[in-house]
């Protein structure tokens, strides 16, 4: 029992930092008024990025290209949305779509369609004191951006709620006219959010490609990005939340793992194809269960326009 | 201390100021009056640096200067109060004050500082205020104050206030009036830009009118009468005036009877906790009432809108209960609602295709499954003519008229279906005067006709001008009711600040 209950946390830790540094990434950018449904796109092209980086360079290396990928995602969706106050939705399902034509596009014609060549794995730090402690060892054996997962919603929620900057990002996502009357920047707050949001979106992808993985492959993140933003919705658009519903929703996919594998016998009873659902018919109906959308920012999806009368 | 001198702004093919100049002095309550549209607030934005001037310049303290953003404008000490107040609501108080320039230490916010600074502004100006309250759990007379405090905790030396009493109760206004008193004899200026008159008779020394994008005239309060003040705000000597009120007793058919009405708002809180009312035939009922105290949820579940939760009763013959938008239409229950552009038409529709809607089946509008081209140009075009909308053009896009004109299309459609019994929201807000006192003319002519109105404004003097009977709502039950000719306005305003009304409005 033991044994089983440590593969799923242990499997749950694996799959958690990527989901978890999306959810952030979303919570950033929406945070700030600005919808961003294209997470899932800036995931991609973190994860491809930080692949190709990772062939040459040390893999350290490609997770901030993975960074700086997502970032250049986020940077179209700003010009679009902040500078030409377009429909944030549609700029962000653009991004998605170029994404994933993009991604497949490069892949197939540099490397062909069985991805790329296998990355050296991100280091993973085996703590001996650890590994004879039931439970806790569980820790053990997983790489340095799982340890950032643990700790980054904590410093994220002290930025949002002990910093001046964080005041003026949650004051810009509700009242964007208020703070444009203090003679603070709004499109200032905005670039930075969103850019930040793309940075974040950016290394979920890399984790997957470099920690999770040890190759972009075809498929990736898979609908991640969208879970992601489930993630952010289910955490009530908070640091705090995000980790919470990221944790759940991870623990779901070491579930489906965990039944596949430890139990055989029920993949005769129950079809694959229902296991492989179960993560993302958890995510359905966590939604379905919270409904309202009273928790989100005020003026999220709404450009910003000073003289408009 | 400032001068705005020849300042020239367009938006679009609009001129919104033309040639304005305006000297501002030291320690003096000015006012700004104007019909909407006359350009007060753009003047006032100009000023704040939220638009940018077409041409002209704005000089301090006899220096130029430029004001590009409302950062340049608070540095030379100027602060405006916006008509819609510029609050985050899930904010503090205190973090609402301080945004921009937060203390803070190593990077952290320094929130108990902020605390004790924001106290001791409050302090300082005689505010009462909690710095660690939630702004949306105030009232509106509060988050004006915070406003108020806003500025003066950057340092503003002239305060704009933009029609800081269309929201208060009488109380808050008095209120408002002392401090900004107090404020002039300390040695500030206030600007108070308003269109109701008196109020700005009692309160500013100088007045400056404004009518069409021009500074028409400026007066010393102390030898001007209102009537004067109005001429020169609509520019002809004839001044619409208030005509003079008689009571119609309710002695017509009851063709509203709600009772304990129980139903939620928007954001899920209870909104009406058990409103019991009347309306009967040929008269005109008003409910007065601060912002956000189930007024609004009243008129939907009047016309289906909103689902009832508890109560009932009986309106034009039929249960409250279940009722649907359909249903009240059916029964002849008409609607001019809040917000006509949300509610009422479609803006890019022509002006005769949003006179059809909701009767698009039906004669005049239609003959069988055909649209009747012609019948519903002649009845637009007979409506328009006589509520003198203008362009009287039944064929133009609604959103080519102003907003005056498309509220006259609303009613006038409204009216014209024969109701029995009509919801009115807010059918002046935002009109200029003559518009105003066409609306406020036809809703009378519908009562006198025998129709019964229900009158929701957040303006209390109309409802005095209007209604037959009020009243007042807090926080969704009924706290009073009057009858004309007993209106007593300070009472009304008592009540609309519920049972502790006092401790509110000082809070």
């Amino acid at each position: 029992m033991l044994e089983i209950i440590e593969a799923l946390l242990s499997s749950t830790l694996e799959y958690f930092p990527a989901l978890l540094f999306a959810a952030l990434g979303a919570t950033l950018s929406e945070r700030s008024g600005v919808v961003n449904v294209g997470v899932e796109g800036m995931m991609r092209a973190g994860a491809f990025c930080a692949a190709v980086a990772a062939i040459t360079f040390p893999t350290p290396v490609g997770v901030l290209v993975g960074m700086l990928a997502g970032a250049g995602m986020a940077a179209i969706h700003g010009y679009l949305c902040i500078r030409w106050r377009s429909d944030q939705v549609v700029s962000g399902m653009a991004i998605n779509l170029v994404a994933l034509a993009g991604g497949t596009y490069l892949l197939e014609s540099l490397y062909g369609p069985n991805g790329t060549p296998p990355i050296h794995q991100l280091t993973r730090w085996h703590l001996p004191g650890l590994s004879e402690v039931p439970l806790l060892r569980v820790l053990s054996g997983h790489s340095a951006l799982t340890w950032l997962a643990l700790v980054l919603p904590f410093a994220f929620h002290g930025l949002l709620y002990r910093t001046p900057l964080g005041l003026r990002l949650r004051a810009v996502g509700e009242k964007p006219h208020a703070v444009a009357t203090l003679g603070l920047s709004v499109t200032g707050l905005r670039w930075l959010a969103v850019l930040g949001s793309g940075m974040l979106a950016g290394l979920g992808g890399a984790t997957l490609s470099t920690a999770v993985l040890d190759r972009f492959e075809q498929h990736t993140p898979a609908g991640l990005g969208f879970m992601a933003l489930a993630a952010m919705v289910f955490g009530r658009w908070t640091p705090l939340g995000a980790f919470l519903a990221a944790l759940f929703f991870a623990f779901g996919g070491a579930l489906r793992i965990g039944l596949a594998s430890s139990a055989p016998g029920l993949l005769e009873v129950v079809p694959q194809g229902f296991l492989l659902a179960l993560p993302y018919v958890l995510t359905l109906a966590v939604l379905a269960f919270q409904g309202q959308r009273t928790h989100a920012p005020a003026a999220l999806g709404t450009p910003y326009e000073q003289e408009s009368r | 201390m400032i001068s705005l001198r020849h300042i020239h702004k367009r938006f679009g093919a609009v001129t919104a100021l033309d040639d304005v100049s305006l000297d501002i002095g030291t320690g003096e309550v000015i006012a700004l009056v104007g019909e909407n549209g006359a350009g007060k607030s753009t003047l006032m934005n100009v000023l704040y640096g939220l638009y940018q001037a077409d041409s002209g310049e704005v000089l301090v303290k006899g220096q130029p200067v430029r004001l590009r953003s409302p950062r340049d404008a608070i540095a030379q000490g100027i602060g405006m109060v916006h008509q819609h107040f510029m609050l985050v609501p899930t904010l503090t108080v205190a973090e609402n004050v301080v945004l921009g320039r937060e203390p803070s230490r190593w990077g952290r916010m320094d929130m108990d500082r902020a605390c004790q600074e924001v106290a001791a502004t409050c302090e300082r100006f005689g505010f009462k205020l909690d710095p660690r309250a939630r702004v949306d759990t105030l009232s509106v007379g509060s988050q004006q104050k915070v406003e108020i405090v806003k500025a003066l905790h950057r340092g503003a030396q002239v305060l704009i206030l933009d029609e800081p009493t269309a929201v208060l109760t009488p109380q808050e206004s008095d209120d408002l009036f002392r401090v900004a008193r107090g404020l002039a004899a300390g040695g500030r200026t206030v600007v108070f830009i308003s269109h109701k008159l008196r109020e700005v008779l009692s309160v500013a020394e100088r007045v400056a009118v404004m009518r069409r994008g021009r500074l028409v005239a400026e007066v010393r309060a102390a030898n001007t009468r209102p009537e004067e003040l109005a001429a020169l705000m609509v520019g002809e000597s004839r001044v619409p005036l208030a005509e003079a009120q008689t009571y119609h007793p309710p002695g017509g058919e009851k063709l509203l009877e709600a009772k304990e009405l129980r139903a939620r708002g928007e954001d899920g809180r209870p909104a009406l906790q058990g409103i019991s009312l009347e309306v009967h035939a040929g008269e005109i009922v008003g409910i007065a009432g601060v912002d956000g105290n189930g007024q609004r949820e009243l008129a939907e579940v009047l016309t289906g809108l909103r689902t009832l939760e508890g109560g009932g009763g009986n309106l034009l013959g039929g249960p409250l209960t279940g009722l649907t938008p359909a249903e009240a239409r059916r029964r002849g229950v008409g609607h001019v609602p809040e917000d006509r552009l949300w509610r009422a038409v479609v803006k890019a529709m022509t002006v005769e295709e949003n006179v059809a809607l909701g009767r698009q089946t039906q004669a005049p509008f239609a003959r069988g499954l055909q649209v009747d081209f012609a019948g519903r140009r002649e009845r637009t075009a007979a409506l328009l003519k006589a509520y003198e909308v203008r362009p009287p053009d039944p064929e133009v896009p609604l959103q080519a008229l102003s907003g005056g004109n498309q509220q006259k299309v609303v009613v006038a459609r409204e009216l014209d279906a024969g109701p029995k019994l009509l919801v009115v929201v807010q059918p002046t807000r935002g009109l200029d005067i003559g518009a105003v006192a066409q609306v406020q003319a036809k809703l009378r002519e519908a009562r006198d006709k025998g129709a019964g109105v229900l009158l929701v404004s957040l303006d209390l003097e109309e409802v005095l001008a209007l209604a037959d009977r009020i009243y007042v709502f807090f926080e969704g039950r009924v706290t009073g009711t009057f009858t004309r000719p007993e209106f007593d306005e300070r009472e009304i305003g008592r009540r609309m600040l519920g049972t502790h009304g006092e401790e509110v409005a000082h809070g």
